[in-house]
This record gives structure tokens, C-alpha cells and sequence, in this order.
């Protein structure tokens, strides 16, 4: 990962200092309240349902052993004991008090955290496929790119007061695991050819597309330029952003999205107005040299770049191991390919049953802090689906990494499937929701524990939002579940079809919303159906909706004559 | 005489802001008003309508933009200015920060570039950056406090209007 040089470090801690100010002027009221707000929000901080909301950033999604340990003691100390990791790749914690965000914010200084641009009108963190630099299917890594981003965008003058939040995603391989298009501008790395270059051949580069996003009106992103030369990087995006800023709406907070100009504009229309702007600022000082990408790159640290020489007799020890109960499981849907023979990729799912989707305690953290430090360099991932990455274990290290990680229940062996759910925090923490997630998502979870049954549905995306906000993703969930409130009650409705990644696409509503005890049957209702009409294991749930509509699924869910209604029923009684 | 903050010091303001709606509809006797000597900043209206009065008499010219304003208004004839100003209705409308940035960046304007309006010392150091180099705070901030304000971070990443290198490139240097 990226470390800080002397002049990184200097603006982190005058960030801290600047905002202990910006609090002692507030709570002095020195400070109007709504002015005090768009400052606390730039340094993440919301006012919540119970207390303070504070969101830390995980640039892209990367994170080291030393950090988690200091946000394990951020935890501990100013909050109850636990954080939870957010589909933006960053770490909320629910309870601290205002009073000492100055100071937890000089604590992350320490180990390079911060929480700048983590909220707002603002650029906010950059978010990045979990498995940068170790995918085999990458065609360019995105993390150095990453970083750029994260440098150019961190307190620039120009885009700190914009319409609405803005939001950059990277991908550097077909798959998008970043789910670029939907956000305001998705960033896929490629290669092509730079016609303005020296350089012969294929250059990296980016293919840009912008106002994609989720919340209240959900848009896939319309790709404006098919391929941008790495070096116009920044100065492309600063055109995008500064159509966005002078034209983007502002008269009301729900239409001021990017994704709202570039659709009233057209995206024809506005890729011609961003070029226009580029043209004036194409090949000027923003323009990147090979030093430039080369002294960023120099910063990071490489771990997983020695081949390793055991991988031998690692393969032998993993094909005993595969008779123990549960570790084939595991090594099947948490395991994943690494690009480098004789390492290997692991998840730790942060969704064991019962536990609220992307929480981890303290004391995990330490744990994972200390793994990280054992098995994997001493670093690791946050994912956009709430769960963490070791992105190099060595394949010799797994039955050992396997047991540790069973021993701290975060080793589900759930990747992919049904139960590894999407779920915003809800109603139960957020002054938003509408209704709540958690408990939605545990019954779920609790229905279909049945590992075999859970293997047999295969791939499953589900998702969970308490509002339509959208933060937990659900229209683009195989599966989507968003919290509505009617007439004070809170009540869900089902979206299906949906896909995040390359072949992005919005879930469309089953029909009337439900009950929250009346989901995991409808939750059941939908699988039953898909059992019935794949025509091998290979077709996916969604796969299955794109081929017969969503029809047959609608009619099963809301059949009042369905054999199993009475057993719903009875079942619903009990509960 | 009011105070502004001008290149970060605290110096008196001899500016006076014409009223556009006095001076483009004719008074009670049928005529519209003449336009006063002296320093005047006029708003971009009464510049398009009046041109040719404001240069004609003795007195420095100013005009006031608003944050949707297009450069290209004013760009033309900036060489007859001495002031341009842009008004922020709110301090959370940063329009103005970009048209501050294409004023000295692209249209190569060397005067005073003033913001004015809901500005305030936490919006200075970024309003600074993007090239303003006056300050009208509104009623009720306390300049000299606010002077703090832009040594508050040292360092910027980004090109701007006060930064014509990245910091990526000057720290090759």
C-alpha cells in the first residue's frame, strides 16, 4: 500500500488541527449549526439517530495491520467496541462523542488514516476492486491510479462546494468487481493506444464513464470516453468536474446528481461539453509524466512478489486438508486465484449469522491485525460488499489461516452465495432509513443456514437498503431489498434482476411491498422457482430472471393458494 | 469606510456597489439616473446595458458576477476593468470557485479578483487557492480572525490558480 511521504503527513495533521478549531468554534458558538455541518461533514462526521456518526476513510480500500489496530483502539475507546465496514470501503463507528472526533481524528493521523472527504458535496474516497494487483483477469493495476486520484482530489479548491457527493470507482479488469458503473464517474483500465504518445504500442489507460449511480433515481453509467491516455488522467477528470460544478443543479437536493445533468443533457451531449473543456486543459500543468505515476508507484509497498518455492508440497498438504468438514467449503467460495503461482486470495466474511453485515469487533480486529501480520504482509482489504481481504497467503499458509479464522467466526463460507448480504446499517443506527435492514438480513440468513441448500442455489447477489438512498446496493442485487415506510410501519419491497460489475444492471420491483416477516418466505418462494427453471447449476439465479422475466417469480411470491401458505402461515404464527 | 481583506491584510474598501435596479429604469422624472463618479462596481447587467457611460467617466470600474455567470460576459473587455467580483448567495454554491479558477486561468485576468456575498473565513483558503485575492466577509465575521484561515493547511496537491505546478511534479523538484 501507498505510505505517506513527510508532506502527506504535514496536510493530514493540519486537517486535524483545522477541524479541532472548526469544533471549539461550534461548540463556543462561534459556528452556526448549518455551517459546522458542511464542515463536519467533510471530516465524516453526521449527526445520528443515537449520537455522532464517524466515517473514517479507507483510501480504495486498503488498510495495514498497524491501522486496524489503531481503529481496534479507536473502537475500544470512544466507541462500544466495534466498527462497521461500509459498501464505500471505509469504517463507520456509531458512538463517539463529538467532543472527541478531534481527537480520534489526531489518532488516525498517527498510523495515516483520516476522514477527510468522507461525506459532503465533496470528491469522496476513491474505491477500487478488492483484488487490485492480484486478480489474474487484471489487465492494469489500479491502485497507483488510485492514489493520484486520492492526492488530486484531497482538498481541491475548486470541487469542495459541488451540487451533491461525488463518487470515482476503479477497475482494472473486465469483471469490475469495483461496480464502476454506478458511480458518478467508473474508471475501467485498459490498454490502447495514445495517439499523441512517443510511447510505442499499448499504454494504459482509462475507459471513462460517468453518471452512473444508485439512490432514489438508480442509473448504469454511459462509458463518454472509450479510451482516455493514462497521462490526461487528472485533467480529463477535472473538465468532468467542472461541468458538473458550474451546471450541475442546485435548486433541489434530489436532481443534483451527475447522473441527472449528464441525463438531461444527454450523454452525447455532455461528453461533447466535458471535451470542449478538456480541450483547454488537455496537455497542460495537470498533465502526468512517467516520473510522476513512477515516484507514486516507488511509495508502495509490494508485498506477495516472491515466488514461492513450497507451492509443491503446499498442493499436497491442501488435498489432505480437503477431507476435513469445512475446509473445502471454505477453500471454495472464500479461496480465490491469485496471479502469482503459489499464492492464493481469501476472504474473511463479515457475515456470520447474527451479526449485523460488515461489523467487526475490537477484538477481531486485533486478531485480523495480527493474521494480516502472519499470513499476508500485514495488510489487507476492505470490500465493497462488507467483507475483508488477505490478498496474499501464501496457498501452504490456508489450513492454518483456515483454522484462525474459524476461531474468530469469520471464515462463512458464504462468498458469492445467498447469505454473504449486501446490508446498509438501517433503521436501527441511521436517522435516514426508513426501516431496518439488519434484522431483515439475520432472518434471511437464519432461513437459509443450510450449507448444502445454500452451495445448491450457487451465486447469489442479495441485497438490503433501508431507504432509497440506496447504501446498500440493492438495485444492483441479484436480489434487492429496500425498506419503504408505510403509514409508519415499516414494510419492504423486492427488486429482482439486478447485476453489479461489467454487465451492470437495475433489479426491477417484484410487486407490492411485504411484511418483514413475510420476506424470507418470499425470499424462498423466489429460490423455489429458480430451482425449477435452471437448466443446470451453471445459470445463475440471474441468469435465470434475464431468460424468463420476472413473472413466474412475481406469481409465486404473491400466490394466496400456494401449497406452502398454510405452512407460512403456521410458521409466521409461531413466530 | 468598510473593511475587506485584501492579499490577506486587513485594509479599508473604497469600492461602491451601484444598485443595477436604480439605475436601469427611468426615476420619477422619467429619467434613468445618471451613473455616479468613482470607484463603482457594477453588476454585470448594468455593465452590458451602460458601457459605455461607465467608461466615459472618471472613476475606476468594477463589475459583480454571479455564480452562473459565463466568464466570456466580462472576458473581452477585462482590459477596461479593475475589479472583478463574484457574489456566493450561499457559501455552499462553489460555482464561483470555478469561475474564479477560468477568470485568471484561461482568460488571463491579473487584478483584483474579489468574493463576496455569504463568504466566510472557512470558505478562504480554498476561495484564495482558486484565485481570489480580495475578501468581502459578511456582517458579522470577525476579520482578523479569519486571517487564520489561509495558513490553515501549507500544502496543495492540485494545479490552481495559486498553484501553477502540481505538488506531484514539484516534489520531483
Amino acid at each position: 500500500m501507498y505510505r505517506y511521504d513527510p508532506i502527506d503527513q504535514r496536510l493530514v495533521d493540519a486537517r486535524v488541527a483545522q477541524f479541532r478549531d472548526q469544533t471549539r468554534r461550534y461548540l463556543a458558538g462561534e459556528l452556526e449549526e448549518e455551517e459546522f455541518k458542511a464542515l463536519r461533514l467533510r471530516n465524516g462526521l453526521y449527526l445520528q439517530r443515537h449520537a455522532p456518526m464517524l466515517r473514517v476513510a479507507i483510501p480504495y480500500g486498503l488498510l495495514s495491520s498497524l491501522q486496524l489496530r489503531k481503529l481496534a483502539h479507536v473502537a475500544r475507546r470512544y466507541d462500544r467496541g466495534y466498527g462497521h465496514f461500509s459498501t464505500r470501503q471505509n469504517v463507520q463507528f456509531n458512538w463517539p462523542r463529538l467532543e472527541d472526533v478531534p481527537d480520534i481524528l489526531a489518532e488516525l493521523a498517527t498510523v495515516q488514516m483520516h476522514a477527510i472527504q468522507t461525506s459532503g458535496n465533496t470528491i469522496r474516497n476513491i474505491t477500487c476492486d478488492h483484488f487490485a494487483g492480484v486478480a489474474p483477469d487484471e489487465v492494469v493495476d489500479p491502485l497507483v491510479w488510485c492514489e493520484l486520484l486520492r492526492q488530486w482530489s484531497t482538498f481541491h479548491p475548486e470541487f469542495a462546494y459541488l451540487p451533491r457527493k461525488f463518487k470515482i470507482a476503479v477497475s482494472g479488469s473486465p469483471a469490475d468487481r469495483a461496480a464502476s458503473l454506478v458511480h458518478d464517474i467508473g474508471l475501467a483500465a485498459l490498454m490502447g493506444t495514445d495517439p499523441d504518445s512517443k510511447e510505442s504500442g499499448s499504454v494504459p489507460g482509462f475507459r471513462v464513464a460517468a453518471g452512473g449511480g444508485l439512490g432514489r433515481t438508480p442509473i448504469v453509467g454511459h462509458v463518454i470516453r472509450e479510451f482516455l491516455p493514462w497521462r490526461h488522467l487528472l485533467s480529463y477528470l477535472e473538465a468532468i468536474l467542472r461541468v458538473y460544478n458550474r451546471y450541475g443543479r442546485r435548486d433541489s437536493l434530489h436532481k443534483a446528481r451527475l447522473k441527472i445533468l449528464v441525463k438531461a443533457r444527454g450523454p452525447e451531449a455532455f461528453a461533447r461539453e466535458v471535451e470542449a473543456e478538456w480541450s483547454h486543459l488537455r496537455n497542460g500543468p495537470a498533465t502526468l509524466t512517467q516520473q510522476d505515476v513512477q515516484r507514486i508507484e516507488a511509495r508502495f509497498s509490494k508485498p506477495g512478489t516472491d515466488p514461492d518455492l513450497t507451492a509443491e508440497h503446499a498442493e499436497f498438504t491442501l488435498k489432505k486438508m480437503r477431507s476435513v468438514p469445512g475446509f473445502a467449503a471454505w477453500e471454495r467460495r472464500n479461496v480465490h486465484p491469485h496471479r502469482l503461482p503459489g499464492y492464493a486470495v481469501v476472504t474473511l466474511s463479515l457475515k456470520k449469522t447474527g451479526v449485523p453485515p460488515g461489523d467487526v469487533t475490537a477484538g477481531q480486529m486485533e486478531a485480523i491485525a495480527d493474521l494480516a501480520e502472519r499470513y499476508s504482509f500485514g495488510e489487507l482489504r476492505v470490500t465493497h460488499e462488507q467483507n475483508l481481504v488477505f490478498a496474499d497467503v501464501a496457498r501452504g499458509d490456508l489450513p492454518a489461516l483456515w483454522q484462525a479464522l474459524r476461531a474468530q467466526g469469520l471464515a462463512t463460507p458464504n462468498i458469492g452465495l445467498l447469505t454473504n448480504i449486501i446490508s446498509c446499517p438501517g433503521g436501527d443506527f441511521c436517522s435516514l432509513a426508513n426501516a431496518r435492514s439488519i434484522p431483515v438480513a439475520e432472518s434471511i440468513q437464519r432461513r437459509f443456514e443450510d450449507l448444502d441448500y445454500l452451495f445448491d442455489i450457487g451465486e447469489l447477489d442479495l441485497n438490503i437498503s433501508g431507504c432509497m438512498n440506496a447504501c446498500g446496493h440493492h438495485h444492483v442485487g441479484h436480489i434487492g431489498i429496500l425498506g419503504v415506510d408505510k403509514n409508519g410501519s415499516e414494510f419492504y419491497q423486492l427488486e429482482i434482476g439486478g447485476s453489479q460489475g461489467a454487465r451492470a444492471a437495475l433489479g426491477r420491483v417484484l410487486g407490492p411491498a411485504l411484511r418483514a416477516a413475510e420476506v424470507p418466505d418470499a425470499i424462498e418462494r423466489l429460490i423455489e422457482v429458480y430451482l425449477e427453471q435452471r437448466d443446470s447449476e451453471a445459470e445463475r439465479f440471474v441468469d435465470v430472471v434475464r431468460r424468463i422475466g420476472s413473472e413466474p417469480f412475481r406469481e409465486r411470491v404473491y400466490a394466496k393458494d400456494h401449497p406452502e401458505s398454510a405452512d407460512r402461515r403456521r410458521r409466521l404464527a409461531v413466530a | 469606510m468598510p473593511k475587506i481583506i485584501r492579499n490577506r491584510r486587513i485594509v479599508d474598501d473604497g469600492w461602491r456597489l451601484l444598485d443595477a435596479d436604480a439605475l436601469l429604469a427611468p426615476g420619477e422624472d422619467g429619467f434613468v439616473p445618471e451613473i455616479p463618479a468613482g470607484d463603482v462596481v457594477a453588476p454585470v447587467g448594468l455593465w452590458r446595458a451602460r458601457r459605455d457611460e461607465l467608461t466615459g467617466r472618471p472613476g475606476r470600474i468594477g463589475v459583480l458576477l454571479a455564480g452562473h455567470d459565463e466568464p466570456e460576459a466580462i472576458a473581452p473587455a477585462l482590459a477596461m476593468l479593475s475589479l472583478v467580483a463574484v457574489r456566493f448567495d450561499k457559501f455552499s454554491d462553489g460555482r464561483g470557485y470555478s469561475l474564479a479558477r477560468l477568470l485568471r486561468e484561461r482568460h488571463g485576468w491579473r487584478g483584483e479578483l474579489r468574493a463576496t456575498g455569504d463568504v466566510a473565513r472557512d470558505q478562504l483558503l480554498y476561495l484564495e487557492r482558486c484565485g481570489f485575492d480580495s475578501f468581502e466577509l459578511r456582517e458579522g465575521e470577525d476579520a482578523q480572525a479569519a486571517l487564520a484561515a489561509f495558513a490553515e493547511l501549507s500544502e496543495q496537491y492540485q494545479v490552481s490558480a495559486t498553484a501553477p505546478r502540481p505538488l506531484f511534479r514539484r516534489r520531483a523538484a
